[in-house]
């Protein structure tokens, strides 16, 4: 135990002291606090839908849990069910075989819901298009508020995201 | 080319990675699999083609790794009835590859066992085939949900959980039916599909450069390894040699996803079991990983860095200094992590004997890459099979034989080592700046095969052009192979270890859904 104490001690706050590159980000993250306190009393719940990514957005979303970005110390956490959700972040163009789970995930999540797509397959199908197995955007199958861009989009990117969502909520 | 007592004629392909091919009968389709199966062999992908276009019929394709060369067999098929022999009985893994191929093109495999459909749900029709070429892309079917027929386990006190397609976390898409008996489970039932999205279809009629790009869409974990398995199926079809620095670049992008992905996985590995500790230390080491790929490769993933016929871009000096000292850097924290992990008693309980395929099991149902390498299948494409620049930098062969989660945790740590090794050691002989030579242009109907070593096995894009342009690609991910016996792992352990052993294995399904 007082090994990982020493080494939790020495890899220090990661959080705190963000390098350079991410002077951005940190006004991000003042923001996205400010902004999830006034609306959603210090707490906002992310539910997760894959739709048919290549899961190289999915790579991208778990990295705004990693210490640099520590988007839970923000008060916003990825819950596991629907009912437990204000926002669902979909990626991936919607493959037909996915998309009745996508509306039904939809219709889980109690009111008032965000959608915010993610990548550049949830903005407009991406590579992958439509077909007789894609439905392409996510706005092909359920209403989005915001769309992401990227392929993958950054971490910094996806936080942002979400924040716009968070401003426009009622 | 003599696989054991059978004798085969073969044509030798052109490209980097060592391939023969032939063209078989219906019964040397059976002879060649049983041939290979007793020279100690293995399947690694089964695809379909349409022909009829070509004033043929259609065609099944097989892939075996051989000891000498990758060898590509080829059955031509009738155009009515399209049936084939089933190599499912000499391998099993070749099962839900057979019933994809009959999903997309209508293909049958005489014999086999199970004729459940795979990547069909229901969103066409069972008599409608989209990966023939006289479907159009863009045919549109209503979806009619159809109901799959699992398994189901009869008994006192049996009952059965069903998970996904959405899981709880963070994950991709797909269904476990589990039958369990108290907390122990007694059989699980995989059944994927859900992320298909007509990756094959979509291929056809692409440019190169639009082709790459999808290529390396097809597993965004795994991007490097199929772009440059792509770039390899071009290569060899163009006959094009590319520059030496080009493969060297291509082959620091491949050990930086590796270790990327390795790094991922031992924190969620430390965190399935209940240690976030490890999640927090894995997961920084992880992001100055990727924050340092921006900076090589324009791309925290290396997406798109490798092209067909070279790289995109190339490295500063400065930068390849700041490689070096971060291989170091990185190798002295996760060798401290190790000892930590190692010496935790609490986590060790967790992941030992828990979720263990035996070198036995994993022989028969052809269990391959990182976890095979777990359980005493000692195969590595980059060790065995080397291509340009693997031969000349000697990669050492990671393994360990109890197949459990521990195991497959002691893999990754000694290869996240050894990939750092040849980090250092693709520096020390990183070639000098050439100019690229462009791509000759394509006449005529080529065939050409890319076989990559990627984080998680063995990564095969099989690529066919007709004047310039993409006629077929099958990209195809070692988790074929893989999610079968996961299967098998999990039998006699308790539900709650499902994640911690399921996240041991870390299978794709984009890979396999297409």
């Amino acid at each position: 135990m007082i090994r990982i104490l020493r080494q939790v001690a020495r890899a220090g706050l990661v959080t705190e002291a963000p390098p350079d590159p991410d002077e951005a980000l940190r006004g991000v993250r003042e923001q996205l606090e400010k902004e999830v306190l006034r609306s959603f009393a210090g707490a906002l719940a992310i539910r997760h839908v894959d739709a048919g990514s290549c899961n190289g957005c999915e790579l991208e979303i778990h990295a705004c849990s990693n210490p640099y970005y520590n988007l839970e110390g923000l008060g916003i956490r990825f819950v596991a069910s629907p009912r437990h959700a204000d926002l669902l972040l979909v990626t991936g163009p919607v493959s037909k075989h996915m998309e009745e789970a996508l509306r039904r995930t939809y219709d889980a999540t109690p009111d008032p819901k965000l959608v915010v797509a993610i990548g550049d397959c949830g903005c407009t199908g991406g590579v992958f298009g439509e077909n007789y197995a894609s439905r392409g955007r996510v706005s092909n199958v359920i209403p989005v508020d915001v769309a992401v861009p990227g392929c993958p989009p950054t971490p910094h990117a996806i936080m942002q995201g979400i924040l716009t969502a968070i401003t426009r909520a009622p | 080319m003599q696989i054991g007592s059978f004798d085969i004629a073969t044509e030798t392909l052109p490209g980097a990675a060592k391939a023969e091919r032939c063209v078989v009968d219906f019964l040397g389709w059976l002879e060649l699999a049983q041939a290979v199966a007793a020279a100690d062999g293995h399947l690694v992908a089964i695809w379909g083609v349409d022909d009829r276009d070509r004033g043929r019929g259609f065609g099944v394709r097989v892939a075996y790794g051989l000891p000498e060369a990758l060898l590509i067999a080829e059955l031509p098929l009738a155009s009515e009835p399209p049936v084939y022999p089933d190599l499912a009985a000499t391998f099993p893994a070749a099962d839900r590859m057979q019933r994809a191929m009959f999903d997309l093109l209508g293909l049958q495999p005489l014999g086999a066992e199970d004729d459940r459909a795979w990547l069909r749900h229901g969103a066409w029709p069972r008599d409608v085939y989209p990966l023939r070429r006289t479907t159009p892309v863009d045919t549109d079917h209503v979806m009619v949900p159809e109901v799959y027929p699992f398994v189901s386990v009869t008994g006192e006190g049996v009952h059965e959980i069903p998970v996904g397609p959405v899981h709880a976390g963070t994950i991709e898409p797909g269904h476990f039916r589990f039958s369990i008996i108290g907390e122990r489970v007694l059989r699980l039932e995989e059944h994927l599909g859900y992320k298909h999205k007509g990756i094959e279809k979509r291929f056809e009629g692409l440019a190169i450069p639009d082709a790459a790009r999808l290529a390396a869409r097809v597993s965004g974990d795994s991007t490097v390894a199929y772009g440059w398995a792509f770039a390899m199926a071009v290569e060899a079809a163009l006959d094009h040699r590319v520059r030496e620095r080009a493969a060297w670049l291509r082959a620091l992008a491949l050990e930086r996803e590796r270790v990327a992905n390795h790094l991922g996985d031992l924190g969620f590995i430390g965190n399935d079991a209940g240690l976030g500790f490890a999640l927090a230390q894995f997961s920084r080491l992880r992001e100055n990983w990727l924050r340092s790929n921006a900076a090589l490769f324009g791309h925290r993933l290396a997406m798109d860095f490798v092209v067909p016929g070279g790289v995109a871009g190339d490295m500063e000096d400065q930068v390849e200094r700041d490689m070096r000292l971060q291989a170091r850097d990185v190798e002295v924290e996760v060798l401290h992590l190790r000892s930590l992990l190692d010496d935790h008693a609490g986590l060790q309980d967790r992941l030992r004997r828990c979720g263990v395929v035996t070198p036995e099991l994993a022989r028969r149902l052809g269990l391959t890459g990182l976890a095979g390498r777990a359980s005493g299948v000692a195969r590595d494409l980059r060790v065995q099979s080397p291509t340009a620049p693997y031969d000349r930098i000697g990669p050492r062969l990671c393994g360990a034989t109890d197949g459990d989660v521990a195991a497959r945790a002691a893999v990754r740590f000694d290869e996240i080592v050894e990939s750092l090794h040849l980090i250092q050691r693709l520096l020390d002989t990183l070639p000098p700046r050439e100019e690229s030579t462009p791509l000759p242009d394509a006449k005529g109907h080529r065939f050409g095969v890319g076989r990559v070593e990627g984080w998680r096995g063995e990564v095969l894009v099989a690529l066919e052009l007709d004047e310039g342009a993409v006629r077929r690609v099958h990209p195809h991910d070692p988790s074929w192979q893989n999610w079968p016996v996961l299967e098998h792992a999990i039998l006699g352990n308790i539900v709650p270890d499902f994640p911690l052993i399921n996240k041991s294995f870390n299978l794709s399904y984009a890979g396999v859904d297409l």
